[in-house]
């Protein structure tokens, strides 16, 4: 297998917690648990999960945007994990992010032109006028009219802050961009033009993508290989219509039969999940799912599954797998 | 730039009368400092004879003739005014520009870095807070004197202190905003994002805080020259004037009156403006669509899909 363009490896994200939440000692969050999974160029890898089991974490972990407490991201061949100052900021240039809330991740003081043109300034990758030339190229590409370039972004709508956001990720021709619920703080009707433009920009650009989601059509729609996280772990991995088709972790079982159903009286069973996702603080021994899962056995009480992965590249850590690993 | 920044201005001033008529007296404010010089010689020339002479703007049965009267030691008043005006304004601009440049400096680096020097900084602001102010200015003054500079220069700072915690609390509540985690993820500096992408959002706030604090710093240096701490006499402050007219209050009303009223003027102007500037810098207001939209209708309709901006 040749190598992908970003691994990250056993990573683990924890912060600080408050005297208040954890008692005393020191105790930690466990946004991020030990998590591994790779992205090839021009692959979509799709994160998903429910509010609070470190998507967004993992994702600003890979970019450095926030610290990560051990593991190994390697992007293109270099660590990224170990990058300081100049060096970070240049790795910046083919990472790039797109931000879940169009209307805070845009300067309100800046016009939309200065928006786009600033990553080409930053990286002196550009004169002012080649900037300038490019990030009108860009807003095009993106679906914006020139003659709106240079207001300020508090004069456009969501889905074109949105927009505003892509271009400016795109400026300097990264090779993978980190979307963190691209799509999620907009109205339907434009959830599906910011998906095509992604695609569409994936498919020209040739770009990798992250892509955070908790909606499961979206990951459908755009990704080719999915991980489904649960209170910092991932549980499973697969090639997306594999894991549609044939999901095993108990937990994205219960996810798929939340989707609701487009026939009515449509055959499966809606799996109900009862009580509440542990506190990351204190996660549970064992598997972290055992407190929730409708297959709990007793060995899941006391020791952690361990990832077992197929020839199709669907990897699940659940007990339920342990012995017929082999077969799918 | 001045070809496309002044009628742009200009054209926003126009807007409301209230901006227009601090501009006009803050305007002649200045021109009458700028004019001082001239009326030096009548401002200091004592004569007891003509004490407490009224305004002649006002009452017949004037000796002096002085338009707007004199003081306990015959000194004509409107000079004396003018030449007060100069001090004053020259005072608070100096100590305004010292607490602004050094408070929101301070306050940019300890609310976007935290860490030790924030620490650091906080604890000489709670120091120099426990102090009461006056008790600090005698002990400044003392050390280093009176005077026109050094009176500026112990309002400069003690007056930092306001600039400094406000735009730090403002730098605390930037600093996590997704835009800020976007500029990082562009690969900006933290220079870049203190200054370029900080700095501008905190405009608004801090020359509010200038035109506020300009006119706190006129009557601080008003009660420092009061207590002697502040700029020796003869030369005339508006704050000196007013505190020198207490004993004749009864018998001579204009000797508070207009001094009163100048710095009412001036504070009241620079207020009034300080409002207008944070709006004129702020692109969420649209400054010259905004406020009076119903005169100018058919001005809205004429730009294809004005997204966002509502015409109500």
């Amino acid at each position: 297998m040749h190598d992908p363009m970003l691994s990250v490896e056993n990573l683990v994200t924890h912060f600080p917690a408050r005297a208040s939440e954890a008692g005393r000692g020191k105790a930690v969050i466990r946004a991020v648990d030990n998590i591994s999974f790779s992205v090839s160029a021009g692959e979509t890898y799709a994160l998903v999960g429910e509010s609070g089991c470190g998507k967004s974490t993992t994702a600003r972990s890979i970019l450095r945007l926030i610290e990560p407490t051990a593991g190994s991201v390697r992007f293109r061949g270099t660590e990224v994990t170990a990058c300081t100052g100049r060096a970070l900021r240049a790795l910046r240039r083919d990472m790039q992010m797109v931000f879940q809330d169009p209307y805070s991740s845009l300067n309100p003081r800046m016009t939309v032109a200065q928006i786009v043109a600033e990553p080409l300034i930053v990286h002196r990758m550009a004169s002012r006028s080649e900037a300038r030339d490019r990030t009108v190229k860009l807003l095009d590409r993106c679906g914006l009219d020139r003659r709106y370039a240079d207001r300020y972004p508090h004069a456009f709508s969501g889905g074109q802050r949105q927009r505003v956001v892509i271009a400016r990720a795109l400026a300097t021709s990264p090779k993978l961009v980190v979307a963190d619920e691209p799509v999620s703080a907009l109205d339907v009707s434009i959830q599906s033009q910011i998906m095509n433009l992604l695609c569409d920009l994936q498919e020209e650009f040739g770009l990798a993508y992250v892509l955070i989601s908790h909606d499961l059509a979206v990951v459908r729609h755009m990704a080719d290989r999915i991980g489904v996280m649960y209170l910092g772990k991932l549980v499973e991995q697969a090639p997306v219509d594999e894991f549609y088709r044939n999901p095993k972790h108990p937990y994205s079982r219960a996810l798929l039969s939340a989707i609701p159903k487009h026939r009515p009286g449509d055959a499966s069973a809606r799996i109900v999940l009862t009580g509440e996702v542990p506190s990351p603080t204190n996660p549970p021994a064992g598997c972290p799912f055992h407190t929730r899962c409708p297959h709990v056995m007793p060995r899941c009480h006391t020791e952690g599954p361990k990832t077992s992965t197929n020839a199709a590249g669907h990897s699940v850590a659940c007990h339920l797998f342990d012995e017929d690993s082999n077969d799918s | 730039m001045g070809k496309i920044i002044m009628p742009r201005y200009l054209r926003s001033v126009a807007r409301d009368p209230r901006v227009i008529a601090a501009h006009l007296v803050l305007a002649l404010i200045v021109v009458a400092a700028l004019l001082a010089p001239l009326a030096t010689e009548p401002a200091l020339r004592q004569q007891l004879s003509d004490s407490l002479d009224p305004p002649s703007l006002f009452s017949a049965t004037t000796t002096r003739g002085a338009l707007l009267g004199t003081d306990s030691l015959g000194r004509d008043l409107g000079a004396r005014l003018l030449l007060a005006i100069r001090v004053s304004l020259t005072v608070g601009a100096l100590a305004v520009g010292v607490a602004c440049l050094v408070g929101t400096v301070l306050g940019l680096l300890t609310g976007y870095f935290m860490g030790w020097f924030d620490n650091l900084v906080m604890r000489i602001v709670d120091a120099l807070l426990s102090l009461p102010f006056v008790v600090l200015a005698i002990a400044i003054v003392a050390a280093i004197g009176p005077g026109l500079v050094n009176v500026a220069m112990v309002l400069g700072l003690t007056g930092w202190i306001t600039f400094a915690k406000l735009v730090r609390g403002e730098v605390l509540r930037l600093r996590q905003l997704p835009f800020v985690e976007a500029a990082r993820g562009i690969g900006c500096s933290h220079l870049r994002i203190l200054f370029l992408h900080i700095a501008p959002q905190i405009t608004g706030i801090v020359l509010v805080t200038i035109t506020l604090t300009f006119g706190q710093m006129i009557i601080a240096e008003a009660t420092l020259s009061f207590l002697g701490l502040g700029i020796p006499p003869p030369t005339p402050t508006l704050g000196g004037i007013l505190s020198g007219a207490q004993d004749t209050f009864f018998a001579a009303w204009w000797i508070v009156a207009f001094p009163g009223i100048t710095l009412m003027l001036i504070v009241l102007s620079v207020n009034i403006i300080g409002d207008f500037l944070r709006d004129y810098f702020d692109p969420q207001i649209n400054h010259l669509s905004g406020r009076k939209k119903r005169k100018r209708p058919a001005k809205n309709v004429e730009v294809p899909n004005r997204h966002g901006i509502e015409t109500r």
